[in-house]
This record gives structure tokens, sequence and C-alpha cells, in this order.
């Protein structure tokens, strides 16, 4: 169906280091579903809610105060473009879910603005995701997700939800807002797991 | 519902945008305002889709004919491929035409506003068109916010149109004016209430630019007294990633 | 400061075209979140994300989502509580 484009090539395609369909890019794309909130850090706070109940809570200061950790990974979104050796600092989920007492399996993170994504918590644990407060040596800007994002690199981007406010933790899987319409419930970039049913 | 029209012509307007003339084989006709969506393909079946208003207004004389005028995005993926590297002759896959708001018809009531941002003239220029060809004498006004002389598209169009009785063509220059014109800036409370149809003249007024345009000037508009409901908008902006 | 990272319900005019056979961007919306009804063209779009997301210029709800995969499109109006189109 259709036709092809004489002289068109679109931006230009990866090498074998990145996920089949991918582009490479050397800027950082801006992707938003909605009006990109402004949150102070000084108003900030990131709470995890147990499977229980059991609400843990972090202002500006408290995450500051938690050991960070210098990220390089390349990330990969669902729109097709991938940037590689990004650089981010920030703490990790193991530092702060060490002392929450849960069995939950499945993590639907929340945004301010209304945002949501699931993960299982396997995905956010033993180093493989943070709550980054800066990218490139700088404090996050709001148009990435600043003052701070969840960071789970090994996933499709859109999993690495902007504006991050909480998690909340649930024996059950529930989706969130891409997840529940037509997109992948886990998101696997090398195994091009862009849709539900892929 | 996507159809192949071929490229029969293409003009340069400014320095960053390209009107290109179109022969669409099934083209249903349209209403000035309306828009198209544009679909390019890689040989490797990547894609990438647009946007654009259709420029010209549709006539029973050339009922399978339409223009399209292009301002290039920088470091954009669709504009800079429709302005600099498509041809004459060459295939461009297109679906519509699509919108039912942001147009006008020769059988509306009341005077009509025009007031265009930058490329943001490209769907009143249909309108401006679809006014001349019907021969209607419904009172126009364009105020088109341009950042210097050599930005203008459309150049012969507008002096041509500007001899009408009917019709009144304001530039507003935002960073260059050419030599004779005072004043440089955006457009703003003065200049909605020194060449804007009045909150009572019973006009329609059509705003098209880029997003932060729109909302200056519909606020600009409110303000002066206009009613909202009397306001209609088209925004756009770059789209689609890097 | 003032956010402009969205177009309009025009923009939203082409993907809709697939699904209705009627134009509904000048269809009259109600927003299920704060009730305020406008024309559908005048719904703040976002499409510079995965998928096109309508929302209500009033209160920013979702009014509409539309996420166009290879062989079928997600259509979502939960955000909805009405669209008032004109009979033809």
């Amino acid at each position: 169906m259709g036709i092809v484009s004489p002289g068109f090539t679109g931006r230009r395609r990866g090498g074998t280091e990145l996920p089949p369909g991918q582009y490479l890019t050397r800027d950082f794309p801006v992707l938003s579903a909605g009006p990109t909130p402004h949150v102070l850090p000084e108003h900030w706070e990131f709470t995890v809610t147990s499977e229980t109940g059991e609400v843990y809570r972090w202002d500006w200061a408290a995450l500051m105060a938690l050991p960070a950790e210098e990220i390089t990974k390349d990330i990969h979104c669902v729109t097709r473009w991938s940037k590689l050796e990004t650089t981010w600092k920030g703490v990790s989920l193991d530092t702060l879910l060490a002392d929450v007492e849960t069995g939950a399996d499945y993590v639907m993170a929340h945004s301010y603005g209304g945002y949501t994504t699931n993960v299982p918590m396997d995905d956010l644990l033993d180093g493989q995701s943070w709550i980054a407060y800066e990218y490139d040596g700088e404090p996050l800007d709001p148009e990435h997700g600043g003052p701070a994002r969840l960071l789970v690199p090994h996933l499709y981007f859109w999993k690495s939800a902007k504006w991050v406010r909480g998690l909340v933790l649930s024996d059950t899987e529930d989706l969130g807002f891409w997840e529940t319409a037509g997109y992948h419930e886990y998101g696997d970039p090398w195994k091009e797991q862009r849709y539900a049913g892929d | 519902m996507w159809q192949v029209a071929t490229v029969t012509g293409v003009r340069r307007e400014t320095e960053t945008a390209r009107t290109i003339e179109l022969e669409v084989p099934d083209w249903p006709g349209h209403v000035a305002g309306q828009h198209l969506d544009v679909r390019l393909t890689a040989p490797d079946g990547y894609r990438a889709s647009r946007s654009y208003s259709i420029a010209s207004a549709w006539t029973a004389s050339h009922s399978s004919t339409i223009e399209l005028t292009v301002e290039q995005v920088p470091r954009g993926e669709v504009s800079p491929y429709l302005v600099d590297v498509l041809n004459v002759g060459d295939p461009l896959e297109i679906r519509g035409p699509v919108g039912g708001w942001f147009v006008w018809k020769p059988e509306q009531d009341g005077p009509v506003q025009l007031i265009g941002g930058g490329s943001g003239v490209v769907p009143l220029r249909a309108m401006l068109r679809a006014h001349a060809s019907a021969g209607s004498t419904t009172p126009f006004r364009l105020l088109y916010s341009v950042r210097r002389p050599e930005s203008v598209i459309y150049v012969s169009d507008l002096k041509e149109l500007a001899s009408s009785d009917d019709v009144d063509v304001r530039l507003v220059y935002t960073r260059d004016a050419p030599a004779g014109e005072p004043r440089v800036g955006r457009i703003d409370a003065d200049v909605i209430s020194e060449h804007a149809f009045k909150p009572g003249d019973g006009a329609t007024t059509y705003v098209c630019g880029p997003t932060p345009f729109v909302e200056t000037v519909a606020d600009l508009l409110v303000a002066a007294g206009h009613d909202p409901a009397r306001v209609r908008t088209e925004r756009f902006g770059p789209t689609g990633g890097p | 400061m003032s956010e402009t990272n969205y177009l309009d319900g025009n923009a939203a005019a082409g993907s809709l075209s697939e699904l209705f056979a009627v134009d509904l961007t000048s269809a009259i919306a109600q927003c299920n979140g704060c009730g305020r009804t406008s024309v559908f063209a005048e719904a703040h779009v976002f499409v510079d994300a995965p998928g096109m997301v309508a929302r209500c210029p009033g209160c920013d709800s979702v009014l509409l989502r539309v996420v166009t995969r290879p062989n079928d499109t997600y259509l979502d109006l939960r955000g909805l509580t009405y669209l008032r189109v004109p009979n033809s």
C-alpha cells in the first residue's frame, strides 16, 4: 500500500548498536502529552505507597541527602529515536526502596500533571532505575521532566516518567497512560515491544 | 483514504517557503481554510506525516488542482523535503481535505477579519482567493505579521488582492520594516484597534499562526471586546520531534 | 511562563477523518472533567507524543486520545461527556 517518496530518506537510521527500528539522534527531542508542570524543588514531594497503604515520603532536601550516582546510558524512544551515552545524576530506586516493606510485583509511577506508567518491580531494582535530577551536568530542565524524573533506560523511554511524584506498589498489574491506549505493557526496545501484542 | 497526487508545479515564495501545485485525480473539492495531511515514505518503509493548509481556493474550472505553501522548519523532517527535494512530476501522498471549523464560505454572513502570523497566512490566502473567485463583496481585512519584507509570501498576489475595494491588506513587521514604514513591532492592542474590525461590526475573525502568536492575538481580541465565539483560531508549530 | 507546546483540534482532523464520516473538529465537545463546552477545534492538541492527545482548553483534562498502530487505531473518548455534531 502507498508509494515511496522519491528522494526521501527520513532521519538517518542507526547501526547495529541500536535496537531494531530505531534511528540515532544527537538532539534531545521533547515529547509531551500535556502541559509542562513547573514544580519548584521546595514544593516537590515524592511518595512510595506500599500494597498495604503505607506511605513513605521524601521532600527535596531528603532526596538530596541520599547517596547519588552518575549514570551513563543509551535511551530509546518508542517514536523511533535513540540517543547514546546520555549522562544523568540521581538516586537509585534500590536506595529509595531499601526500607520500604513490600512484596509487591508491580509498580505504577505517577507524575505531576497526571501521567502514569506501569513497570514491574523487578525492573526497578538491582541498579536498573533511578530518580534522576540532573542531565548532562545540569539540573533537569522542566521540559525534560525536572525537577526529577524516573529513569528506566532499559525500557522504551515512555516508562521513564517525567515529573515523577510517586510510586504505587501493587500485587496486581494495572496499565498506565499509554499502556491503556495500545502501547506494550512492558516495552523492551531490543524485542521491539512497541504495541500491545508485539 | 490516502491518495497519490502528482506535483505539477513549484514556486519559490521566499528563501524558506515554497508553493507546490498538485494534481489530485479524485479531489472532491474543498472549502477555503481546510487543510490536508502529507505522508512521506522512505524506501525501507519509514514514514512521517504532517498537516498543511491548502493555499488555493477550489474552482470548478480547475477542480483537481490544489496548492500548498510550505515553510521550512529548521531541522524539520518533512518540510525540508517539500521545500528543497520534491520535484515536478513526483508523486505525493495526501489525505484530505479535512477540517470544517477554520473555514470561510462565500454565503457566510458578516465581514471577515483575517490575522496571520508568518506562514499562518496560508489558509487566509485561500479565503482571500475564494472571496475573489466568488466575486464576493463581503468586506475582508487582512492583518499579516511578518519578520521583514523578504519574509512576505504571496507578494504579488497580495498586491493584486489589495487593489480590490472590498479587501484591505495591512502588513505588520516585527524585525525590519521597509523604507517608509516607521513601525516595527508585534501586533498589539493599538494595531488591533486601528486596523481590525470593531467588536460591533459583526465580523468573524480568523487567526492563524504559531501557537504563541495565536494565543496573544486571541487574548488581545477578547480584551478589546470581541465575542470569543466569533474568533476562530488555528495553531501550528514545529512538530514531530527533532 | 505560558505553555505553547500544543496545537489545536484542527490538527486532529486528519486522524479523526479515518474514524468518523463527519468532521469532528466543528463538533461541540463537553469536558467530562470540568463540564466546559467548546468547539473541538479549540481543544489543545499534543502531537509530539507516542499518540495524539486532545485536552480541555479550560482544565487540561484529557478529552480524547488517538494511537495509530500499524494495523489498527486506539481511540479513547473517556474524557468527553458528549460530542454534539450538526446534522447534515
